[in-house]
């Protein structure tokens, strides 16, 4: 008898379900094993499998076409019909559950008859234009009439049918063509259980059942976020990618890894030679279980864009034009103009930024580069703007700097807490796996001073949303966590087994003042007092709690407070340790956990080993063959600081945009003009590039091989399919340079790279590119003790012992409204614009997101007698942009709200240099600003667009002269 | 003392012009001098006599019937408020008209002679004896007197009653279960649960109280047919009142138990009355029929466990619980027990609602009961249980009304429901008409329902134009079949029923 345990998928190593093979019906997680025989094969399968689940497990292949394994059973085709001994009828097999000594027939005579005559059913209706057709070559309708032997149709080709529906063609990425609809609603339930936006519906009833999106309104019109989960269910071409229209049908595909947020989902990536026509996404991926969004299905031009930098450049002063040489040139160049920095302001004048874009390799390489060739420890990384709170508070209370759960943790929480974070937008794929247990009835609390959209995620629940002023999170979190202490709802035998008690006691003495209770804090916070016990008690009382937050936590003078308050919080209430619970940061760019991870910070060496530790020290020195400076280097405020200061000459920056991500613009600005050698390596001409005078092309995550590490800690691999524009992978481009330096390196693959990590890095001792091509993936710590990854931290104990509670005094910050600047604004994503914009904008993306805007409440803008697309000047401290108005009121009077995707925004111009106590992540979120209406651009975006317009100029060919690249000779 | 005179308020009563007709005896009654005191009672089903007018007298209550507004004066002069004689309207006592005192009026036998909004004349006639009844009984031993009675499902499907009660009692306790009562009354020909809701709501609602105590529900709703405003306003006023008088609520009659009750009003789609696309238009959603397992009394309303009835099922239970599951049991033939509420209309003299004991022959109903055709012509083909169910020829009328007989024949009973039809029909016509209704009111789920509906009309229209005679027959019938063994639920399913049975017993009609 062939035995199923199904999902045979319980922990990693465990070979799980072909991710190639439809399998029909979801699996059952059931233990109970129910045997049946399906055409006299005996099978055992988990109770609740459907029989056509079973039967495709014991390869029998029953026909479908409405039904696909990641959808719940429907039951509307009736292809899948199926005998069963003892049972009248012919009972759908994807809607019948498998019974214990059942006896299956899935091909007789009969059963042939009933699939053919509905196959004809099926084809009355159906355009034959198969041959012309771009599912031609991939169309389940096809190969089912193929399957049940469809040859004629009587009832002929002249009654009524949908031959004549009009094609919408508005969204940008896929066309939807109705004629071609079989109506078996993949596509709506997909939006439904899947994404869960429930933008799609069936309309009309009976013949006139017909798919539309909202009320029948054109795709882009509606409230499609154009995931492309229904594009992917569909069966036939009425909803297909406009790149299959155009480019046929792929002919190889690579599973790879999307490049934009830290969610990390898996594709394959669908080629046709070194074409890529699809991105599709890969249901055997961990973290995405063949989910997506509309960055990694579809917005994967720009790799192609023609404003790829394409050849490597250089340039003596930053108004002479680009200089196009070759590789060899470009690299002597730049370690030329380093070693003489050196020589003339000293080892410790020159630094780098790795990239939190880039992979875990190159990642390593360039703080290696920095530490082992350029002599000291001024690397540091984007998630100093981002996440470096997340560090420091985590690494502080339980012992690590990551995340405790993987995602599909979510699925056991029974309250989750969602801080500071906007998962719909900037984590989509993970926002629907929220939604689906929101569905399922689980309790959402928000803590954000902008409704969300997962607090109208539809069929959810009704969340809690505490809509606190920016800058005050701390008061809130200690507010709740007072709540916890004093009513009760602590969970004693956690803190007792598993907690220091020097620190609890501490902890709990302060925590428990009058001081710290809603009703004293709600002043600060804004929020009504019960209504934040009732948050407090909601969490508190559920049996798995789990808290997820992102950059409105991090982003804050208290940002390290704050992380730690969370982590108080979820300790007290012992929702740490076990599926369903934990600490969650959701990570903004693909690889900020993984840079973190490689030691790109100052202080620490990859696994975030301090360089204070001599042993740790002389593990890396026996190892590169190098003496490691035992003093943290610079950080990236401080480089910028030290560079205006004259003692900071030269930095190396790859794949990072820190003239426009990082706060105060103009300071940036200032610091990078004070700069002697800029050497940039991107995709891009971005803006920090145009301060460069070495620019170093870049590949993207489509051209080399390597590993991201997403927000739950997993490294999955990347894989390349297609050759580097310019011809290098980035990690050849900083061996290429560390080679001039004179610091030999010597990889011919990113694999050695990695053996080179797990060999120095005691949580990655286990990983190597043969474990992860055989699991698919690992969640770090990989080691002995947990050779096939961890997926839940701090199960039995945490990296430190005892975790130790901190206490998180409450703190205003000096980012004050007054008279001058009444507003506070704080910043936040948008779904179809990814980060600095550098790669989404260049795509169709921007349909959706041209400009970015500033929302303001409806009564902030009419005492301004501001009216939607309004200009408005909005005015910091530091510095002036220019924005058009919406009115909005999601958040509260007081507060307003913008993105930071378009540089010409100038979003960061007004953000301040005020950062976290503890790390100096700036504080983006709390910026206090007036706002007024205006005819014309602030000064600097009139500046930036001549700066612009100059800059591109300076890289026209012609403005410098050309020469053909030459790659082999370095690799 | 005033004279009691009783004007029904029921719908068939209402078209035929009773406001109008209460209007002018209130009127007469005035200029009259004359004391009278005007009940708007219940409709007694017999149709072709409404609106009937009743008298209370001395030797009972004097029927006259059909009244028309133009009749009353010459009822007032002839004595109408003395229940005096000499008028042609004049029927004698209305419990002697032999269309009503053959019948058997197990649950109906308080229709048309009770104001149906008054609990105290409810109670007067033996109302919520069945609910104190159920009250004293454990849960079980409320299943046990329902599966003793032999009642089955009066929806269509037959389904025994009890068998359904005792799985949702058999679902652990501690959550959330339902009952909703389907009434969303459709078939055409059907009245039945209408007559109850207007008639005689108390019944209704003590009938899904007791199924609440008995599988452990606090919550029903009544889903009703959206094109029923009169049931809608008194069934929303009879809740109020049982609500106000302890029947329904936090603490149903001093028990400590709670039963609320709702009632929603229909999507306005024949599909909403298949129980499943009913749950989940209960909810909120499209009618779109689900596929089972799960079962509804397993996963039913918001995926708790639900009883889900027909009107007419639930009526049937204070009876039971009143008189005892035997009491009903001693009822009926076979596996069919009890009674059932025929429902006679389309072309008939006299259409109304016959409770007769099952066993009874549909000739019998037609002849003594319906006394041949409104038109006066020969009868060509009845059709029994709705639109989705087979026509049957002559030959086939001395079958008993028994589900496993009429099953036999390839027929059902549904939910009583028996059109007429005179030798005038085109049955052609009516088997595309079989296959149109399906288009129309198919929910679109399932391929052979939703294309199969619109090619099987083609195919007919083919067939009726005298194309391709062989090959068409043989589609149809392939299409048929298909649609049978192939469609998600009973509208698909059973919409082959009445085609094939034109295509058995009137072959001649079907092809030019």
């Amino acid at each position: 008898m062939l035995h199923y345990y199904d999902p045979s998928k319980t922990g990693p190593g465990m070979s799980g379900p072909n991710p190639d093979i439809d399998y029909g019906t979801p699996p059952s997680t059931s233990e109970t094993l129910v045997s049946l025989s399906i055409d006299g094969t005996d099978i055992a399968v988990p109770e609740g499998t459907s029989v056509l689940r079973a039967a495709t497990l014991a390869g029998i292949n029953i026909p479908k076409l409405c039904a696909s394994d990641n959808l719940e059973a429907f039951g509307s085709c009736r292809l899948c019909a199926v005998e069963i001994e003892g049972r009248r009828g012919y009972p759908a097999s994807c809607t019948t559950p498998v019974s214990e000594g059942m006896a299956v027939t899935t091909q007789t005579g009969k059963l042939a008859k009933l699939r053919r005559n509905i196959m004809e059913l099926y084809i009355s209706d159906h355009p034959l234009d198969c041959l012309t057709c771009p599912a031609n070559g991939n169309c389940e309708l096809q190969d089912m009439a193929g399957a049940v032997g469809l040859r004629e149709v009587r009832y002929g080709f002249e009654g009524e049918n949908h031959l004549d529906a009009d094609v919408d063609d508005s969204n940008p990425y896929f066309s939807f063509d109705p004629s071609k609809c079989i109506v078996c609603s993949r596509c709506v339930r997909a939006c439904e259980e899947v994404q869960g936006t429930f933008a799609l519906t069936i309309e009309g009833r009976g013949f006139d059942s017909k798919v539309v999106a909202s009320q029948n309104d054109p795709f882009m019109d509606s409230e499609c976020v154009s995931c492309g989960a229904c594009v992917q269910a569909c069966p036939t071409s009425t909803l297909m990618e406009k790149s299959v229209i155009d480019a046929g049908q792929p002919e190889h595909s690579v599973v790879t890894t999307c490049a934009y947020c830290g969610v990390g989902c898996s594709f394959k990536a669908e080629m046709k030679g070194d074409q890529l026509v699809r991105m599709v996404p890969y249901k055997g991926g961990d973290a995405n279980h063949g989910h997506s969004c509309v960055k990694g299905r579809f917005a994967f031009g720009y790799a192609t864009h023609k404003d790829r930098i394409k050849e490597p450049m250089i340039r003596d002063s930053i108004n002479d034009p680009w200089k196009v040489v070759s590789w060899d040139e470009a690299i002597t160049f730049s370690a030329k103009k380093l070693r003489d920095t050196q020589a003339k302001y000293g080892r410790e004048s020159i630094g780098g930024i790795t990239s939190s874009r880039c992979t875990n390799e190159e990642t390593y390489l360039v703080q290696k580069l920095i530490r082992a060739a350029f002599g000291n420890n001024n690397t540091d990384t984007c998630a100093r703007v981002c996440h470096s709170p997340t560090g420091f508070g985590l690494k502080t209370t339980m012992g690590e700097s990551a995340g405790t759960q993987t995602f599909d943790s979510v699925m056991k929480a029974d309250t989750m807490i969602v801080i500071g974070a906007n998962p719909t937008d900037a984590h989509p794929v993970f926002a629907s796996q929220m939604r689906k247990r929101l569905r399922q009835g689980a309790k959402l609390i928000v803590i954000d001073p902008r409704r969300i959209d997962l607090l109208k995620t539809p069929h959810g629940t009704e969340g809690i949303h505490l809509p606190l002023r920016p800058g005050t999170n701390v008061a809130m979190i200690n507010a709740l966590a007072h709540v916890v202490v004093t009513e009760g709802l602590e969970d004693k035998a956690f803190i007792e087994s598993r907690c220091d008690p020097k620190h609890y006691n501490q902890w709990r003495e302060f925590i428990a003042e009058e001081r710290n209770s809603p009703e004293a804090l709600e002043a600060i916070t804004g929020v009504p007092a019960d209504l934040v016990r009732q948050a407090a008690r909601a969490y508190g009382e559920a049996g798995n709690g789990a808290i997820y937050y992102g950059l409105g936590v991090t982003e804050h003078s208290q940002g390290s407070t704050m992380v730690m308050g969370i982590a108080n919080l979820a300790m007290a209430t012992g929702n740490i340790g076990r599926e369903g619970v934990g600490v969650n940061p959701l990570r903004g760019q693909n690889n900020v956990q993984g840079s973190c991870d490689m030691g790109s910070f100052p202080h620490e060496l990859p696994g975030y080993q301090h360089v204070g530790d001599p042993e740790v020290r002389a593990r890396f020195q026996d190892d590169w063959g190098v003496t490691i400076d035992d003093e943290p280097g610079l950080r990236i405020p401080n480089m910028f600081d030290a560079a205006i200061a004259g003692s900071f000459k030269a930095m190396y920056v790859q794949g990072e945009d820190i003239a426009q991500s990082d706060p105060n613009t103009q300071h940036v600005e200032a610091a990078l003009s004070a700069l002697d050698c800029l050497i940039v390596q991107d995709i891009f001409l971005n803006e920090t590039a145009k301060y460069a005078h070495v620019l170093l092309p870049g590949s993207t995550f489509l051209e080399k091989n390597g590993t991201f590490t997403n927000a739950e800690r997993r490294i999955n691999r990347v894989r390349k399919v297609m050759a580097p524009v310019a011809g290098l992978e980035d990690w050849e481009v900083t061996m290429a340079l560390s080679n001039a330096l004179g610091y030999p390196m010597h990889y011919n693959h990113p694999s050695d790279i990695m053996d080179e990590i797990a060999r120095l890095t005691p949580t990655f001792t286990g990983v190597s590119y043969a474990k992860l091509d055989e699991l698919g993936s690992i969640q770090w710590p990989c080691n002995e003790a947990h050779p096939d990854g961890t997926p839940t931290m701090h199960t039995l104990d945490f990296p430190i012992g005892k975790g130790r509670f901190a206490v998180t005094e409450y703190v205003a910050s000096e980012e004050k409204t007054n008279r001058r600047f009444p507003l506070l604004l704080t910043t936040g994503r948008i779904l179809s614009q990814y980060n600095v914009g550098a790669q989404t904008r260049r795509t169709r993306n921007s349909e959706w997101h041209h400009e970015d805007v500033l929302e303001i409440h409806p009564s902030d803008a009419e005492l301004r007698g501001i009216r939607e697309g309004d200009w408005l000047g909005i005015t910091s401290r530091v510095g002036q942009t220019v924005l058009r108005a919406r009115i909005s009121d999601r958040m509260l009077p007081g507060v307003v709200y913008t993105t930071f995707h378009h540089p010409g925004s100038g979003a960061n111009v007004i953000t301040t240099d005020s950062s976290d106590w503890a790390t100096n992540c700036p504080e983006y979120k709390v910026t206090a600003v007036q706002v007024e209406k205006v005819s014309q651009p602030s000064e600097w975006q009139r500046h930036f667009e001549q700066f612009d317009q100059r800059q591109l100029g300076l890289l026209k060919p012609g403005a410098g002269h050309a020469e053909p690249s030459d790659a082999s000779a370095l690799k | 003392m005033a004279t009691r005179i009783y004007v029904p308020c029921e719908t068939t009563a209402l078209s035929m012009g009773a406001d109008e007709v209460a209007g002018l005896i209130v009127h007469y009654a005035g200029i009259r001098g004359v004391d009278i005191e005007l009940v708007r009672n219940g409709s007694r089903g017999l149709f072709w006599l409404e609106p009937l007018v009743e008298v209370e007298t001395a030797t009972g209550r004097i029927g006259y019937g059909p009244v028309e507004p133009d009749d009353i004066p010459g009822l007032v002069e002839a004595g109408l408020f003395e229940g005096q004689s000499d008028h042609p309207r004049f029927l004698g006592p209305v419990a002697d008209i032999p269309y009503l005192k053959r019948q058997q009026r197990l649950t109906f036998s308080r229709i048309g002679i009770t104001d149906p909004l008054s609990i105290a004349d409810y109670r007067a006639h033996g109302g919520f004896n069945g609910l104190d009844k159920a009250l004293l009984l454990s849960p079980q031993a409320i299943v046990d007197e329902v599966k003793a009675s032999g009642l089955r499902g009066r929806g269509g499907a037959a389904f025994p009653t009890g068998i359904k009660w005792q799985t949702v009692h058999d679902e652990p306790w501690q959550q959330q279960k339902y009952i909703v009562c389907n009434a969303d009354e459709g078939d055409s020909g059907t009245f039945a649960d209408r007559l109850v809701m207007e008639c005689d709501p108390y019944m209704l609602i003590e009938g899904m109280a007791i199924a609440g105590l008995a599988v452990g529900a606090t919550q029903g709703f009544i889903y009703l047919r959206s094109e029923y405003p009169v049931a809608h306003r008194i069934l929303e006023n009879a809740i109020h009142r049982a609500e106000a008088e302890g029947y329904l609520g936090d603490d149903v009659r001093g028990s400590g138990r709670a039963f609320h009750l709702e009632v929603r009003l229909a999507a306005g789609a024949y599909i909403c009355g298949e129980e499943t696309s009913l749950l989940e238009s209960l909810e909120g959603k499209r009618g779109l029929v689900r596929a089972k397992p799960p079962l509804p009394a397993i996963k039913g309303l918001f995926g708790q466990p639900t009883v889900v009835n027909n009107v007419l099922s639930f009526a049937a239970v204070p009876f039971i619980l009143a008189q005892g599951g035997q009491a009903y049991a001693d009822y009926g033939m076979g596996k069919s027990r009890g009674t059932l509420p025929i429902q006679l209309a389309g072309n008939i003299r006299q259409g109304g609602l016959i409770e007769l004991a099952f066993g009874v022959s549909l000739k019998e109903i037609l002849e003594d009961f319906g006394g041949g055709t409104f038109s006066g012509r020969p009868m060509k083909a009845v059709q029994v249980g709705g639109p989705l169910m087979a026509y049957m020829p002559e030959s086939q009328w001395d079958t008993p009304m028994d589900y496993e007989a009429f099953g036999q024949l390839g027929a059902g009973i549904g939910h009583g429901g028996v059109v007429v039809f005179d030798d005038t029909v085109d049955m052609g016509e009516q088997a595309r008409f079989a296959m149109e209704f399906c288009t129309v009111e198919s929910c679109g789920k399932c391929t052979p329902c939703r294309i199969g509906s619109v090619r099987g009309v083609e195919v007919i229209d083919r067939l009726r134009a005298g194309e391709n005679r062989e090959a068409n027959l043989a589609l149809l019938e392939d299409l048929c079949e298909t649609m049978v063994d192939g469609s998600l639920c009973a509208m698909g399913g059973m919409t082959p029923f009445p085609v094939q049975s034109v295509m058995k017993h009137f072959p001649d009609d079907l092809t030019a």
